[in-house]
């Protein structure tokens, strides 16, 4: 039962470092540190709420949730386990109602990420087949493939073989050649570190849970620091103010505003495209060296707590 | 890109600039100057219609292929894709900016005018 109110008490503090890292600043500063921050929170969390019912389910081991698990897996065999905790009443009923929740919870978790990820990969095969019929190749643009829309759209379209960098007629018009290599070496970014799969588990979360809040607004900030590590690469080449320009040029040929007084009751957050120009125009200091290695060892502490905790046997 | 990427291409430009359903044999004269085997022909029409971007019907002893949407149709999935950013689709590919609304789009137009200096 020890194991069981210390992975509760994990998992609780999981959700409250989620919410003060989405209301902290430094983030922005340091991108990369706080993504890695995020992915520790998300995968702590996740184990330690699994451990905690699985720890309480299958305390009558004595155990831990680890061993407890394989224990639990040769008594299913024969349906000990479950006569042994019929036969303890309403406690042993909390057992198994536990026992239950923690598979259920694993088997959502699994089956969202696999659902995403076919998901994902049936829309990119059809978005490339369609791209190898009307798309074109242009001089201005080596390495990306033109689209003829008046619309403004870059965009890249990950995947293992057949990457590809992909750019409307629309955006070509609006930016000059500086902005433009700017946004492509935005784009190469998200493809050189693959940073759609770090953003995988993030989306196939808010795919398996599409009503709570919560998971869709700490999507939408993993997604924005994500952009932001790519703008952070891309201004190795170009400069922070072209990046920003190409940024503002792109909102800027957006729809049309909306007629007065449709929304105007509405109070607007701060667009995040906003939240990045303003971060490249007028930059912060970098996230010191020694808080990352910080923050980087504290994630590495969580995991390894988390899994500790599995294996306590109390 | 590769050659038979490059074949679909051509033949779907033969298939849009028609507005008949073709045989494989009329696709084949349309590209004569390519001078293209019967069964290349084939093997093109079968990998464009299993990818579901012709259709096809059987006309006596011959499939009849035709687009199953025009080029624009097309050209307006892959932005709507790339803008849309619909709920399911989002992890399939990474946008430079998210598709914004209009009073989002009125903020960066303001913000373009303060920052914009004037290009010689």
């Amino acid at each position: 039962m020890v194991s069981a109110a210390l992975l509760t008490l994990v998992a609780v503090s999981c959700l409250v470092a989620m919410e003060a890292l989405h209301r902290a600043k430094w983030p922005s500063r340091g991108p990369y540190t706080a993504v890695i921050a995020w992915q520790a929170l998300g995968l702590a969390w996740g184990v330690s709420t699994i451990g905690a019912l699985l720890a309480y389910g299958l305390s009558s081991y004595e155990l831990g949730a680890a061993g407890g698990t394989m224990a639990m897996f040769t008594d299913l065999v024969t349906g000990e386990f479950l006569l042994a905790e019929f036969s303890q009443g309403l406690e042993g009923i909390g057992h198994l109602a536990a026992v239950a929740l923690a598979l259920t919870l694993t088997l959502v978790l699994f089956s969202g990420l696999v659902a995403s990820f076919v998901q994902v990969v049936r829309v990119r095969r059809r978005h490339h087949d369609l791209l190898e019929l009307v798309a074109s190749d242009h001089p201005d643009v080596p390495g990306a493939r033109v689209v003829d829309h008046p619309a403004a759209a870059a965009y890249c379209l990950p995947g293992v073989l057949r990457s590809q960098v992909v750019i409307s007629a629309g955006a070509l018009e609006v930016l000059d050649n500086r902005e433009l290599a700017a946004v492509l070496a935005h784009e190469h970014a998200h493809l050189r570190q693959r940073h759609d799969l770090v953003l995988l588990p993030f989306s196939s979360l808010k795919r398996a849970f599409p009503r709570v809040r919560l998971v869709r607004t700490y999507y939408e900030s993993v997604a924005l620091l994500i952009e932001m590590c790519a703008d952070d690469q891309a201004r190795r080449k170009s400069t922070s103010r072209e990046l920003a320009m190409a940024l503002l040029r792109f909102g800027a040929a957006g729809p049309a505003p909306v007629p007065a007084g449709a929304m105007a009751a509405v109070h607007q957050a701060e667009p995040a495209v906003m939240r990045r120009v303003n971060r490249l125009l007028r930059p912060d200091d970098e996230l010191p060296y020694h808080a990352g290695a910080i923050i980087m060892g504290a994630s590495a502490f969580l995991l390894a707590t988390v899994t500790c905790l599995w294996h306590i046997p109390v | 890109m590769n050659r038979l990427g490059e074949l679909e291409r051509a033949v779907m430009d033969v298939l849009w600039a028609r507005n008949e359903p073709m045989t494989v044999r009329e696709v084949g004269k349309a590209l004569a100057e390519r001078d293209l085997a019967h069964t290349t022909v084939m093997t093109v029409l079968d990998r464009l219609a299993k990818k579901k971007v012709v259709d096809r019907a059987r006309e006596g002893r011959a499939w009849r292929y035709r687009p199953a949407a025009s080029r624009e149709n097309y050209v307006s999935e892959l932005m709507f894709d790339a803008l849309g950013q619909t709920v399911d689709r989002d992890a399939a590919l990474a946008a430079f900016v998210q598709s914004m609304d209009g009073q989002e789009a009125e903020a960066l137009r303001r913000a373009l005018a303060e920052n914009e200096q004037p290009r010689n």
